[in-house]
């Protein structure tokens, strides 16, 4: 009952059997390998899969990966320069200490980009607002917004 | 944020030093037990009881076992294992401890109580499968409250008990009567600690590899707690523990969640011995809140006996703890660490407490983020503001009255500890500073004339933290000890290998373990490589829980550091032939007094250790040490939050408009760390405020089974925070820490229900129970005003 | 958290997916609560079909003295579209508020109203507004006001092998707002109301007040017969009895009825 589809994903493409039934998130973990997107729930309420679908932020876990077909996805192993230098979004996390066990922060980095790309000039409580979808247990989100305050000025000076 | 430091990249202790862990999970390469893959590795989904109490007659597995890719169907006939799930804990001695079936053998006493696993090629087959069991239930009556358990003719959890009482933990002064009797009034105050789920992002997982050939089990968990697994695994499952490996990768939070040993750790052992291959199982987030351990769940009765100026002379706890269905790995010494912190911060020498733990069809309950301790803070912080709203005194004032003093450190509680050290006013002091606790009454009033009811709130709180001296967990009935262990070892080239038994799982254990390394030893914070979390590398340790890995876990490794210090310079004397006595420790080398050109780096100690071209008579070969570290006393870190509200008198929405927390927790290794435990903490305390309940049905049903239900709070639901710090070290290690895992948590609840009631007061509300949902407080105040 | 077994097809045209539909797909727009349901296995449909690949399903255009909206327009597009905020802000006011951004960036107009979720914001901010859907069938086209089209929770009057293809908002619908109360930002209402002051007078609508959005009768009777808005708040949760749940007791949902009509009148009257 396989299907085919071809999906580009961090700039490689993908050509892959998938059944109908496939979550996008489980077909970039098992297939793919690209296990940097997690899950967190079961009713799209936390954000721990949010990945990028042709640019638009969206849930790995309540999308089908038929769905996808020639379609651009970029997942958190799609930030990082070809040098290795990581993406403001990543430097900005580790400087503010926005992550903790890290489990959230792939889906938070994620989503803040869609974020810094929508208001690129949000003030803290903009920024809180439109991470509604992303939740984290472990760091309080203080320092979360403050990862993203100082991506979005990072990004805007380059 | 009042806390100013700048971060840097490397560094000792005390300074802010940027995480060296981050950059895998930044970049997606953090491997929790989901990303792990094993040859020929096989997925199970567990089927579980819809009922929260029931018979099962009859289990027909052969639709589930006929579906193509489907290789096994156990239950607790064919799983084989030796016994069901152990608890380690035990006090008074006298603890029921009923059978806990790895899967459910006859009765099924809570809703998700796994009953038979289905075992395929790929988790959606399993699951697939697992529709296809077929489960005949005769459902039983049911009870979920804890105190309708304990009333006569309530449904039996367990028939072969006459009640569902587990235990009674009690405790009296002998002086308590007298004192009650002499108190010049007496105030009492219901408090319902609701329960509330850890939900850490990470749910559970596990994958279970058991070698026909070794013999060999390799277990590869999400949990705090590896060799607590370990030991439990080769009982349950009857082998040598010598043969059992825990492996615990990255772990995506834990709050206690992970502190236990669960049936499911188990089973995937067992399944993988039958089947033969591999097994890996991952908890749905719709399983996770019911098959995870839940917390709090405590009602609690005060009796405050209060003189005139508002100094408690006598109080009395009564509480009733719902432990849930079964007991797991400490679930009845939970509310023994509230019996210890009952009295809080506060000089009461005279107490009565009684603490009755009951059996009901609930998940169980066990440690979540503070274990007992915010319970105890939570209530006796409500009882400190009805006695000022009592006697028309200030919140502040009143604390001061009853705070225990600087001078009576070491401070002997009515409850048996001992105090290490604080300066509970200079706390608060700052507090109230900081959070312009006195021109509140003039925001107050600017509130009021645009129609908001505004409220500020105060908790002060002290926690016993550093689990455990092991002579004191032996003596509370806990069968397992509270030290923790550390390896140093140098390297030829001059690096170092840390290992350590704590298990960090978002703590940053690396970091600091790593800034400790450097300022002790003289070897660069990079040049630190921390290794944790499997039992393969590590001889033992008892994981991290109970705020405990720096002020047990980072004194083992303290003490190692100085060790090899101390090996190394016998090594220097003897390259440098001269005493020991005539050498100074340089903070990177030891040179002889005076003279920075006799002096041998940490760097060159360790090759000259590892080559063993010269060594001094008696020493052995490389610089490593151990060190089994038993910690002498338990810290007691503390704190003051000061909470600001403003209500909806329209919708009952409370709104927090300042949130300021000045922690005690000693000395600080790294405030980045450190204030990261604290907002986090700060937030889990106000989502039980304001937002998180685990709701049973009359019918055992869960009703908050998702996270649409249960209410993790987002960023754009919490205020940002105002940290500060006043530190007392403890005297009780030497590097003077305390631990901050718990506190925020420990702190803000009160702090934020104090609000909420201080706003409504002229309502004349005295109490609001958690969570304060807006239709429970638009409730209260309808009640009050009409 | 796995879905069962299905057959999945991707249609290109509206006639592709009718055809998909009268097989017996289920229509999936943007997926935000049918992927859910199907992980949850509370909806186990054996085949789907995606209209997501539909372009004529996609856009806001005027049409007269209304818009035509769409079907698979998502949220984001809804609460961003210039239409819209400039004729009938309740429903754009409303796009906004849904779910998350994440949510937002694939949720449909048109999904919300099928899906009909006794707490979704899009019915009644259409209803308050005055809107209907365009139904195509195997009979042809057919119109549906959106007070005729949710009858009971999850349940519309569109048959199996029907499909909304377009959302009809009325373009004097400028003077509106929409007015929710939720617990978290990314909460469902517990109750949302919007309001529609027109030509023809007041029009008011909540939802999570039933099994379906409901028309705030007594408090647009009260306007438009030229009463105080606080007799209106009075009369706002007239007939309605919002069931009681964790979010709080039936007179509660009844009071921020009345809280949140005030509010979004208020605002409306203010634009």
């Amino acid at each position: 009952m396989g299907q085919s589809i071809t999906v580009t994903v961090n700039g490689t493409v993908h050509t892959a059997e998938v059944e109908p039934r496939t979550l996008l998130v489980h077909f970039l973990r098992e297939q793919l390998n690209l296990t940097g997107t997690h899950i967190g729930c079961d009713t799209s309420t936390c954000g721990c899969c949010t990945v990028h679908l042709d640019g638009d932020t969206i849930l790995a876990c309540s999308t089908l990966a038929v769905q996808c077909d020639g379609s651009e996805v970029r997942t958190v192993e799609g930030l990082q320069a070809d040098d290795g230098a990581l993406h403001p979004i990543q430097q900005a996390f580790h400087e503010n200490h926005g992550l903790q066990c890290g489990f959230c922060t792939p889906g938070m980095m994620m989503a803040a980009l869609g974020v810094i790309e929508q208001q690129p000039d949000a003030s803290d409580d903009e920024i809180r607002e439109a991470l509604e979808g992303n939740l984290c247990r472990c760091t309080g989100y203080q320092n979360i917004v403050a990862s993203v305050r100082a991506a979005a000025d990072q990004m805007a000076r380059s | 944020m009042a806390v100013d430091y700048t971060t840097q990249t490397t560094g000792g202790i005390g300074d802010a030093v940027l995480r060296k862990e981050d950059r895998k999970f930044v970049t997606g390469e953090g491997r929790y037990v989901d990303d792990l893959k094993l040859p020929a590795m096989l997925h199970a989904v567990f089927v579980r009881s819809p009922f929260g109490h029931a018979r099962i007659t009859a289990i027909d597995t052969s639709a589930a076992l006929a579906l193509p890719g489907v290789h096994a169907v156990l239950t607790h006939a064919t799983l084989p294992v030796e016994t069901g799930v152990l608890s380690a804990s035990n006090p008074g001695g006298d603890v029921r401890h009923p059978e806990q079936a790895i899967l459910a053998k006859e009765f099924a006493r809570y809703a998700g109580e796994p009953v038979a696993m289905v075992i395929a090629d790929d988790r959606y087959i399993a699951r697939d499968g697992a529709d296809l069991v077929h489960v005949d239930y005769d459902p039983l009556p049911v009870v979920v409250d804890a105190e309708k358990a304990l009333e006569p003719g309530a449904p039996l959890v367990h028939a072969e008990y006459d009640s569902n009482l587990v235990k009674t933990l009690e405790h009296v002064t002998d002086g308590f009567d007298d004192a009650m009797a002499k108190a010049a009034r007496v105030i009492k105050l219901r408090v319902d600690n609701q329960r509330v789920t850890p939900m850490p992002m990470e749910t559970r997982g596990c994958i279970g590899d058991w070698s026909d050939s070794t013999g060999e089990v390799t277990l590869y968990t999400s949990t705090q707690v590896a060799h607590f697994v370990r030991t439990f695994v080769s009982i349950v499952c009857g082998t040598s523990e010598a043969k059992v490996r825990v492996v615990t990768p990255d772990v995506g939070g834990g709050f206690g969640a992970k502190l236990n040993t669960y049936r499911e750790e188990f089973a995937v052992c067992a399944a993988s011995h039958a089947v033969g291959r591999p097994i890996k199982w991952i908890e749905d987030r719709t399983e996770n809140a019911v098959a995870t351990i839940h917390g709090r769940a405590q009602v609690q009765y005060y009796e405050a006996g209060v003189d005139d100026n508002g100094r408690i002379v006598a109080l009395k706890f009564d509480a009733v703890q719902n432990n849930g269905a079964y007991n797991m790995l400490l679930t009845p010494s939970i509310s023994h660490l509230t019996l210890f912190m009952v009295p809080g911060l506060y000089d009461i020498q005279d107490i009565s407490i009684r603490i009755r733990q009951t059996f009901t069809n609930t998940t169980p309950t066990d440690a979540y983020r503070g274990a007992g301790r915010p319970e105890a803070t939570h209530g006796i912080e409500r009882l400190m503001d009805a006695i000022a709203d009592d006697l028309g005194i200030d919140a502040a004032e009143v604390r001061r009255r009853n705070f225990i003093q600087p001078e009576q450190f070491p401070y002997s509680s009515a409850t048996g500890l001992i105090y290490d050290s604080g300066e509970y006013e200079a706390n608060l002091d700052k507090a109230l500073e900081l959070s312009d606790y006195a021109g509140f009454p003039a925001r107050r009033a600017e509130s009021e004339q645009n129609g908001k009811h505004r409220g500020i709130g105060l908790s002060t709180y002290v926690e016993v933290c550093g689990l455990a001296p092991s002579a004191v967990t032996a003596a509370l009935g806990i069968g397992a000890p509270g030290w923790e262990h550390s390896t140093v070892r140098l390297h030829p080239t001059g690096k170092a290998t840390v290992i350590t038994g704590t298990s960090p799982h978002g703590q940053g254990h690396a970091t600091s373990w790593s800034q400790i390394t450097q300022t002790e030893l003289g070897i660069p914070f990079d040049d630190v490589e921390v290794i944790h979390g499997d039992t393969a590398f590590q001889p033992y340790g008892l994981g991290t829980y109970g705020s405990r890995s720096l002020a047990v876990g980072g004194i083992a490794l303290y003490r190692s550091l100085g060790k090899v210090r101390e090996k190394a310079r016998e090594l220097a004397a003897h390259l440098l032939e001269c005493s020991i006595d005539d050498l100074e420790w340089t903070g990177t080398a030891w040179q002889v007094k005076g003279s920075p050109d006799r002096a041998k780096t940490i760097q060159e100690l360790a090759y000259a250790g590892w080559t063993s071209a010269s060594l001094p008579e008696g020493i052995e070969p490389v610089l490593e040490a151990t060190t089994f570290h038993d910690p002498p006393n338990f810290t007691f870190p503390n704190g003051t939050h000061v909470c600001e509200v403003e209500i909806d008198p329209e919708t009952g929405r409370i709104e927090i408009l300042n949130y300021t927390a000045v922690d005690d927790c000693g000395n600080v290794i790294n405030p980045l760390i450190v204030d990261g435990q604290v907002h986090g903490g700060i937030i889990q305390g106000l989502g039980q405020a304001l937002f998180e309940e685990t709701v049973y049905g009359e019918d055992g049903q869960m009703l908050t089974p998702t996270l649409v239900e249960y209410l993790v709070p987002s960023a754009a639901d919490v205020p940002p925070m105002t940290l500060s710090r006043t530190v007392t070290p403890s005297p009780s290690n030497p590097l003077g820490v305390k631990g901050i895992g718990e506190a925020g948590t420990i702190g803000a609840s009160a702090a934020i229900v104090n609000a909420a009631v201080d706003a409504l007061s002229g309502l004349g509300i005295r109490h609001l129970e958690m969570p304060m949902q807006p239709g429970r407080v638009w409730k209260a105040m309808q009640e009050a005003t009409s | 958290m796995i879905p069962s077994t299905l057959e999945y097809t991707k249609a290109r045209s509206i006639d592709e997916a009718l055809a998909a539909v009268a097989a017996g797909a289920r229509p999936l727009a943007g997926g935000m609560s049918l992927l859910p349901m199907m992980r949850l296995r509370l909806a186990s449909p054996g085949a789907v079909v995606d209209l997501g690949g539909v372009p004529e399903l996609v856009g806001v255009c005027e049409d007269g003295d209304e818009l035509a909206v769409g079907a698979m327009t998502t949220h984001r597009a809804i609460a961003n579209d210039p239409l819209i905020a400039r004729h009938c802000h309740v429903v754009a006011q409303a796009a906004a508020g849904v779910g998350s951004m994440t949510i937002r960036n694939r949720g449909t107009i048109g999904g919300s109203l099928a899906h009909a979720d006794p707490h979704g914001d899009l019915p009644a901010a259409i209803l308050a507004a005055g809107g209907a859907v365009i139904v195509r069938g195997p009979g042809g086209e057919r119109r549906v006001d959106v007070g005729d089209l949710i009858t009971s929770y999850l349940t519309t009057t569109i048959a199996d092998d029907e499909l909304i293809t377009q959302v009809r908002l009325p373009k004097d619908a400028a003077q509106s707002a929409y007015a929710k109360f939720h617990r978290r930002a990314i909460d469902w209402s517990i109750i949302g109301v919007g309001v529609s002051i027109g030509a023809d007078g007041v029009r008011a609508a909540a939802t999570g007040v039933g099994e379906r959005p409901m028309r705030l009768t007594g408090f647009e009777s009260v306007l438009d017969g030229g009463g105080s808005l606080e007799a209106a708040i009075a009369r706002a949760a007239e007939g309605l009895s919002p069931t009681a749940d964790l979010d709080g007791s039936t007179e509660y949902k009844q009071h921020l009825v009345g809280v949140l009509a005030a509010r979004a009148y208020a605002e409306a009257s203010s634009r």
